[in-house]
């Protein structure tokens, strides 16, 4: 650069005065003004059939409806409003002045549903861009995509499609779609029912629970009470998994409690961050913390709380990744809340990628094939443009699928590299390997390569939850469920970009209770992952993976000796004399993981004392009132009559900072559970 | 979360209805609106009211954002097409291209070798024409290179290196000139 240029631009910053803090607070809150008036104004002139807004209608309805219906609306609503009118915030890196303490306040039902707009609309829309925008974008052939915040009426249908529909004609109907065949249509003008609305039917015919009638769940019985003097030993696979409280979230907040095969404690208790110290790397690449708490529902008995916390190496020094999306693009895919949904949330994620990551896509449907070959993720508009093109049709053959993904990982690593495919489907394979043993099998072989599998459930009524569990627990992976794009925003970018580089591989926990001092236990969830005893030392055993800055936590309860919670009369012939060898110890914490890459696993081990905490470890209570909230919908045994309101004001007392919001959204929903018991 | 969450998503989220992503992306990015309003206009209290109208338009402009380009490359455009309309409504009413004409002095403590540079930078932006303006506010002020910079501006690299060789020219025809008259 010149001299004189030079010149300029010092001397162009020097004047520049710094931004005055209250005129760009007015900018601000200008913004955000107008930001909701737009918000306003779409949502009343979007001409959606099944909005509040139109669903007129059924407020005439019978009065004996009346009543039964009138809640959801009111919930609709409230968290209309709660979405459009969103809140004035500021962050603190920005604007110190801003006033922080309203970030409570937002508070975000997630409750984003999709829309694909019809043609005219999507004219109307590209007529918004102004001149800048339009020289600049090229003219693409996607179809445009709004996603806008609305009331649940999309899920509504769904499900009202399944349950019309004969099961013979189902897979057809879901094939055909929105078309003219659409059931939802054909009920709507039933003269009796005299509704248009979905949801309102759906309350009218359809008194069943959660899951819809085509989602699958493997129901593990709730983890039994242990005598320690019988079985002193507890050993389970650590569960990065979070699927189970998304579902739990979406059925919830449709207005039914899930099935309680569908509600899996540890998911849900893992769903959350936690504020656990860091790890020391040089000792091991996590952490453990050991808290001792008095049990919430039963002051007689005591939780131990096991938290993990996963070392987060610093995402520069983060290896490179090869990425293979599998898509399920079959029949049952088009619906809003999945392949539109999906493509954004990929979009998501490949806004965090680095040029030296490389990206492929694998549809599966009917036949499998490769849509997009090994491409650079600075390679963006092809690779938007390849997600873009992939639409809904024809039936599901997974296997041929996953084999393709699979070989193409393969063919894409380099030494260093993390390869990892990420399924994208609402569960359904119906074509090849349907059975989940036989995909165990596969996906076991695969895991012996190295390559990583992480699964993505998407939309209701044909979810294969079963099957998503055993694909991602034996191939080395996680699975999480997506209904919003806030939920694909906190998967996908705010936490799988960290657990797309794993720690540490095959986390087994294994805990030893003290006889002198414990008299039973129980562990709380985890009953998909329990081992036998003696595998916690055997290395081909597999087990859950820790991926960077990942927390898992586990809880036990545990009922001290001498306790009147005891429930467990002492034999009658069989006396047994424990010696107290006197540590004080109530038991003895043992983890194995294996380094990345590693055969041989390393232990990591720590004696469980009775700690007197001086301030209640935050971190241990919440996750105990997630647990209560997660027994008492999986309908336990041990909660005794500890509410759904007790749960929600012990996670109220122990939000902490919450800085994401999901531990008040947490709370909510215990809430409104409570009015749905 | 906010601060790990790249624009483009915030973008995303935010046409999707989020509200509070919206608001982060704004306040992301309003010193940067700013300094580029004041870079053009030259005037501290004009690029406030710059910056709120963009602040104030980028809602409804939003929804045209496609994700072809990353974000800041959208909004530089946006910015600097905004207070083009400003100079060139100030043209007619006032003479052709002021604005660094009348850049106050906001730093009491100015000593004379401030406040001299000062006034050759008045001068200096000020016999620049709003598009080699604009050229200097991206390529000098944000550091782009001619190639991020033709990206935000829609015209070709060459013409950004055009520009720039132009800029100095000008800025030694300037030097020239007070050295013949100091």
């Amino acid at each position: 650069m010149s001299d004189d240029l030079k010149k300029l631009q010092a001397a162009l910053r020097q004047a520049t005065p710094d931004p005055d803090s209250d005129a760009k607070a007015a900018a601000l809150a200008a913004a955000q003004e107008s930001f909701d008036r737009i918000q306003g104004s779409e949502a009343q002139a979007r001409p959606i059939p099944e909005s509040p807004q139109n669903a007129g209608p059924f407020w005439k309805g019978p009065f004996a409806m009346f009543n039964k219906i009138r809640l959801r609306p009111a919930l609709y609503l409230t968290s209309c409003l709660v979405v459009a009118g969103a809140v004035f915030v500021t962050y603190e890196p920005w604007n110190p002045q801003a006033p922080l303490e309203r970030k409570d306040e937002v508070e975000k039902v997630g409750d984003l549903r999709l829309q694909t707009l019809e043609t005219e609309e999507a004219d109307a829309a590209l007529e918004l861009r102004d001149s800048e925008t339009q020289s600049m974008a090229e003219v693409s052939q996607e179809p445009v995509i709004v996603v806008i915040p609305s009331p649940k009426k999309e899920l509504g249908r769904i499900r009202l499609r399944s349950d019309e529909v004969p099961q013979e004609n189902r897979s057809t109907a879901q094939i055909d779609g929105s078309g003219a065949t659409d059931p939802g249509l054909t009920l709507g003008s039933q003269p009796q029912s005299g509704v248009l609305s979905g949801i309102v039917a759906q309350d009218q015919i359809a008194p069943d629970p959660y899951p819809k009638p085509g989602d699958q769940f493997e129901g593990e019985p709730e983890n039994p009470l242990k005598i320690t003097v019988e079985e002193p030993v507890s050993t389970f696979s650590i569960d990065v998994d979070t699927a189970s409280y998304a579902y739990v979230r979406n059925s919830i907040l449709e207005g039914r409690l899930p099935a309680a095969d569908a509600v899996r404690i540890e998911e849900m208790v893992n769903y959350f961050p936690y504020n656990y110290a860091a790890p020391d790397i040089s000792e091991a690449p996590f952490s453990t913390q050991l808290n001792f708490i008095t049990t919430p529902w039963n002051p007689d008995t005591k939780l131990i709380h096991i938290g993990i916390q996963g070392a987060k190496p610093a995402i520069e020094d983060r290896p490179s990744l090869n990425l293979v999306f599998l898509i399920d693009t079959s029949g049952s895919m088009q619906d809003a809340n999945k392949l539109p949904l999906l493509k954004q949330s990929f979009r998501l994620l490949l806004n965090e990628l680095r040029p030296e990551d490389q990206v492929a896509i694998v549809t599966y449907a009917g036949s499998a094939g490769t849509v997009l070959e090994p491409t650079s993720a600075s390679n963006r508009s092809e690779i938007l443009a390849s997600l873009n093109r992939l639409s809904a049709g024809g039936s599901t053959a997974g296997q041929a699928g996953l084999q393709q993904a699979y070989a193409l990982a393969e063919q894409m690593g380099e030494d260093g590299d993390i390869g990892r495919v990420l399924l994208a489907t609402d569960g359904d394979f119906n074509v090849g390997i349907s059975d989940p043993e036989a995909l165990k099998t596969f996906v076991e072989k695969k895991r012996e390569t190295g390559t990583y599998l992480s699964v993505f459930g998407f939309g209701q009524g044909n979810y294969r939850d079963d099957m998503m569990q055993t694909l991602a627990q034996n191939g080395n992976g996680t699975a999480a469920y997506i209904d919003t794009l806030a939920e694909a925003q906190k998967v996908l970018v705010d936490q799988v970009s960290g657990a797309l580089f794993p720690i540490a591989n095959d986390v087994k926990i294994q805990v030893e209770f003290n006889p002198a001092l414990i008299a039973e236990y129980r562990l709380i969830g985890y009953e998909t992952r329990a081992l036998n005893r003696e595998d916690f030392n055997n290395d081909k055993v597999d087990a859950g993976e820790i991926g960077a800055g990942h927390a898992v936590t586990a809880i036990y309860e545990v009922t001290p000796v001498g306790s009147p919670a005891i429930k467990n009369d002492p034999l009658r012939y069989q006396t047994e004399t424990v010696a107290d060898t006197g540590t004080g110890e109530l038991g003895f914490l043992k983890l194995r993981y294996k380094n990345p890459g590693e055969d041989t696993s390393k232990l990591v081990t720590q004696p469980i004392q009775e700690v007197v905490h001086v301030t209640p470890p935050a971190e241990a209570h919440f996750a105990a009132a997630i647990a209560g909230f997660g027994q008492i919908l999986k309908g336990s045994n041990y909660t005794g009559d500890w509410t759904l309101e007790d749960a929600a004001k012990l996670a109220q007392s122990f939000k902490a900072e919450d800085k994401f919001g999901y531990r008040a959204e947490a709370i909510r929903l215990m809430k409104l559970a409570e009015g749905l018991e | 979360m906010r601060m790990e969450t790249s624009d483009e998503n915030l973008v995303l989220l935010a046409q999707s209805g989020d509200g509070e992503a919206f608001s982060a992306l704004v306040s992301r990015h309003y010193d940067l609106i700013y300094r580029l309003g004041f870079r053009m206009l030259g005037n501290r209290t004009e690029a406030q009211d710059l910056a709120q109208d963009v602040c104030a338009g980028l809602a409804a402009k939003l929804k045209g954002f496609r994700g072809e380009a990353r974000f800041t490359t959208w909004l530089y455009r946006v910015a600097i097409n905004a207070a083009k309309d400003r100079l060139r409504k100030r043209t007619t009413r006032q003479k052709a291209q002021e604005g660094w004409g009348e850049v106050e002095n906001l730093n009491r403590q100015t000593s004379a070798e401030q406040q001299a540079e000062l006034d050759w930078l008045k001068q200096a932006m000020g016999t620049l024409s709003p598009d080699l303006r604009e050229t200097v506010a991206l390529v000098l002020g944000e550091e782009l290179t001619h190639a991020k910079a033709a990206e935000s501006l829609g015209i070709s690299e060459g013409t950004v290196s055009w520009r720039m060789s132009e800029v100095k020219k000008q800025l030694r025809a300037l030097a020239e000139q007070e050295e013949r008259y100091p």
